[in-house]
């Protein structure tokens, strides 16, 4: 068991910055999740703490020992590919026990700990087939059995789930937290999906533009974006944000006025769908509805405040009707506040 | 390679099917010019070969022999000398496919795993140096020879061998290792292996049907090869250089004999590799 320090890496591909000054504490036997769109760095940073990348500058301190310049073999850690990685010219025993044969480990040993590891994720009944005999759900258990085998101190994941079918991908998710409580390991997990993020990490890291925008519990992302981007990347429907003037402490919107951190500035009342509440009379904040859904679980109301789209989640019995006004109400205690010009969330005072 | 093969979907049957029959019967017709262009001079060895004495001079030449008979072939492998040339054909051979491998695996990693300036600039001039006529360096080549004492020895004839075959070995160990998910590679790293120890526990596995195609394609490179066998040996010379000399003088059904076991063995060896030969131009054969 290790913590992870990740102490203002840089990385460089020819004139591109891939990351920009990125720290990050990963506490023991935590697991945190890199989150953000394709190409925001999550895997190179990923690649960075298992040495497959070297860092332009800056340190990778695991379990307080640096090794920036280690070698992958040094660092203590097991991974988990996209692709998974499962040695075909092996059977699955064989990938499993792969770490463990590197680490001169006795037969007696590696047989126990391999059992073991493939008891975790019900591989036991095809030890001895080989990968191209199996499908890509069982490829990845095998992929996580083998990570699992050599009890790393640190294991990263770089989206495991991505290549499996929807279906597969839930089931697997609920095992893979279920596996990974009982280890204990600490881990960092990439994926692009946010309710894997959310489902699986104690904390998540949401990355963008080679940049850690917020880290946070999965609920403090949720409710308090600090960023419009971790706001509308995070959330299905993503936050609304309403372009909105405050003055004297207050901002006006329709015929609702709602308190406004600041004043003078250019802000963005950042809504989320279901933050709002249908009013009885229609009064409150304006919404032009302009298309119904009924999702089953809740009705999605796309329309506008204000002139500017939003999306509104509203119970599933609403008697709402396309090109109807309606109007709504909204805690201000849930609502972030964006500054415009910078895109961070205000403070609230 | 042999993996990722099994993983693709078929569709090349899929898309001849969706031909327009127009398109379909250029395309056949096509085959069959080049099939005919190969198989049939081919043929008319072997019929010479086993046709019988007399059948070698018959006009007009029939379809089917008129007499089998492997007289000709036992009388031909039983001429003084040609026992020798074979293990000298052999031994030229074998070593040129393990320098060949050595030197054009360690290359085609290279170019399939590291970019590096100049990448594309050297696979050209890799080969380029097939383009460099053989002729034009014979007279050098036989003095400098002379000067070392690799002249008229089996190891001098499999250097320039080596040469010829080398950068096929490169650029076709390139397109096989560039077949093998560098991901391998990175686990292997990962799980505990040096860079060496990753690519012979991981790599070399996956790549052996292929290095093997390499290994068979730089021996039929060696064994056909005549002209700088010819000029740079005269007592130990190699198969095809002897043939050369002897089968001038020889009946013309020997002659057939001898121009038959000579092709066979590349006949089989390009059939064996033409997967990998194609992989390397950019073809996938499926």
């Amino acid at each position: 068991m290790a913590d992870i320090v990740i102490d203002r890496v840089v990385k460089e591909f020819g004139t591109f910055r891939a990351l920009q000054e990125v720290s990050l504490t990963v506490n023991d036997g935590e697991f945190v999740a890199l989150l953000g769109p394709s190409g925001c760095g999550k895997t190179t940073l990923l690649r960075i703490i298992a040495g497959l990348e070297t860092q332009t500058s800056g340190h990778v301190v695991i379990g307080g020992q640096d090794v920036s310049t280690l070698a992958p073999r040094k660092r203590g850690l097991a991974m988990v590919f996209q692709n998974y990685a499962v040695f075909p010219h092996m059977t699955v025993f064989e990938n499993v026990a792969f770490g463990l044969r590197m680490q001169k480990a006795q037969q007696a040993e590696v047989k126990r700990k391999v059992e073991r590891a493939a008891a975790l994720l019900h591989i036991e009944s095809y030890l001895d087939r080989y990968p191209a005999k199996l499908s890509g759900g069982q490829r990845q258990r095998v992929a996580v059995a083998r990570a699992l085998a050599v009890e790393p101190a640190v294991l990263l994941m770089d989206e495991p789930l991505s290549n499996l079918d929807a279906l597969l991908r839930l089931e697997m998710r609920t095992e893979l937290k279920a596996v990974l409580r009982e280890a204990g390991t600490t881990t960092i997990y990439v994926t692009h999906d946010q309710t894997e993020a959310m489902g699986l990490a104690d904390r998540i890291a949401v990355m963008y533009g080679g940049k850690i925008d917020q880290i946070g519990s999965p609920l403090e992302i949720y409710a308090t974006p600090a960023t419009r981007f971790v706001g509308g990347f995070i959330g299905s429907p993503p936050m609304n944000f309403i372009k909105v003037q405050c003055s004297h402490g207050t901002a006006r919107i329709g015929d609702a006025a709602l308190p406004c951190p600041t004043t003078g500035m250019d802000m963005e009342l950042g809504l989320r769908g279901e933050d709002a509440s249908l009013a009885p009379n229609g009064s409150g904040i304006p919404f032009d509805i302009r298309v119904v859904e009924p999702m089953g679980s809740h009705l999605l109301l796309t329309g506008s405040i204000d002139g500017q789209p939003a999306r509104i989640v509203a119970p599933p019995i609403a008697k709402v009707s396309p090109g109807e006004r309606v109007g709504l109400t909204v805690d201000p205690a849930r609502v972030t506040w964006i500054d415009s010009t910078t895109g961070r969330a205000v403070v609230r005072a | 390679m042999t993996i990722q093969a099994a993983e693709l979907p078929r569709t090349g049957k899929s898309r001849s099917m969706t031909l327009p029959s127009a398109r379909r019967l250029l395309l056949w017709t096509g085959l069959a010019v080049l099939l005919a262009w190969v198989l049939v001079p081919i043929y008319f060895v072997a019929l010479g070969a086993f046709g019988g004495r007399l059948g070698v001079f018959r006009w007009p030449k029939t379809i089917w022999p008129a007499d089998l008979s492997l007289a000709a072939m036992t009388q031909f492998l039983g001429i003084e000398g040609v026992f020798n040339a074979l293990v000298n054909s052999l031994i030229a051979a074998g070593l040129t496919v393990v320098f060949s491998i050595l030197l054009g695996a360690p290359a085609g990693y290279a170019l399939a795993r590291y970019t590096f300036p100049g990448q594309n600039a050297y696979r050209l001039l890799v080969l380029l140096t097939r383009a460099f006529p053989l002729a034009i360096l014979a007279l050098p080549l036989t003095v400098s020879f002379i000067r070392f004492g690799l002249y008229d020895t089996p190891f001098g004839v499999s250097l320039i061998h080596t040469v010829l075959a080398l950068p096929f070995a490169a650029l076709v160990t390139q397109s096989l290792f560039m077949g093998i998910p560098r991901e391998y590679e990175e686990a292997a790293w990962v799980f505990g292996c040096t860079r060496f120890q990753a690519f012979m526990k991981v790599v070399l596995p996956l790549a052996l049907p292929g290095l093997a195609a390499t290994a068979i394609f730089a021996f039929v490179i060696s064994w056909n090869e005549v002209f700088a066998a010819s000029i740079l040996t005269v007592r130990e010379r190699t198969l095809t250089a002897y043939l050369l000399r002897i089968l001038s003088e020889s009946p013309l059904h020997y002659r057939f004999a001898g121009g038959f076991i000579l092709i066979i063995p590349s006949v089989l060896f390009i059939f064996a590799v033409r997967r990998y030969l194609f992989a390397v131009w950019g073809i996938a054969s499926k």
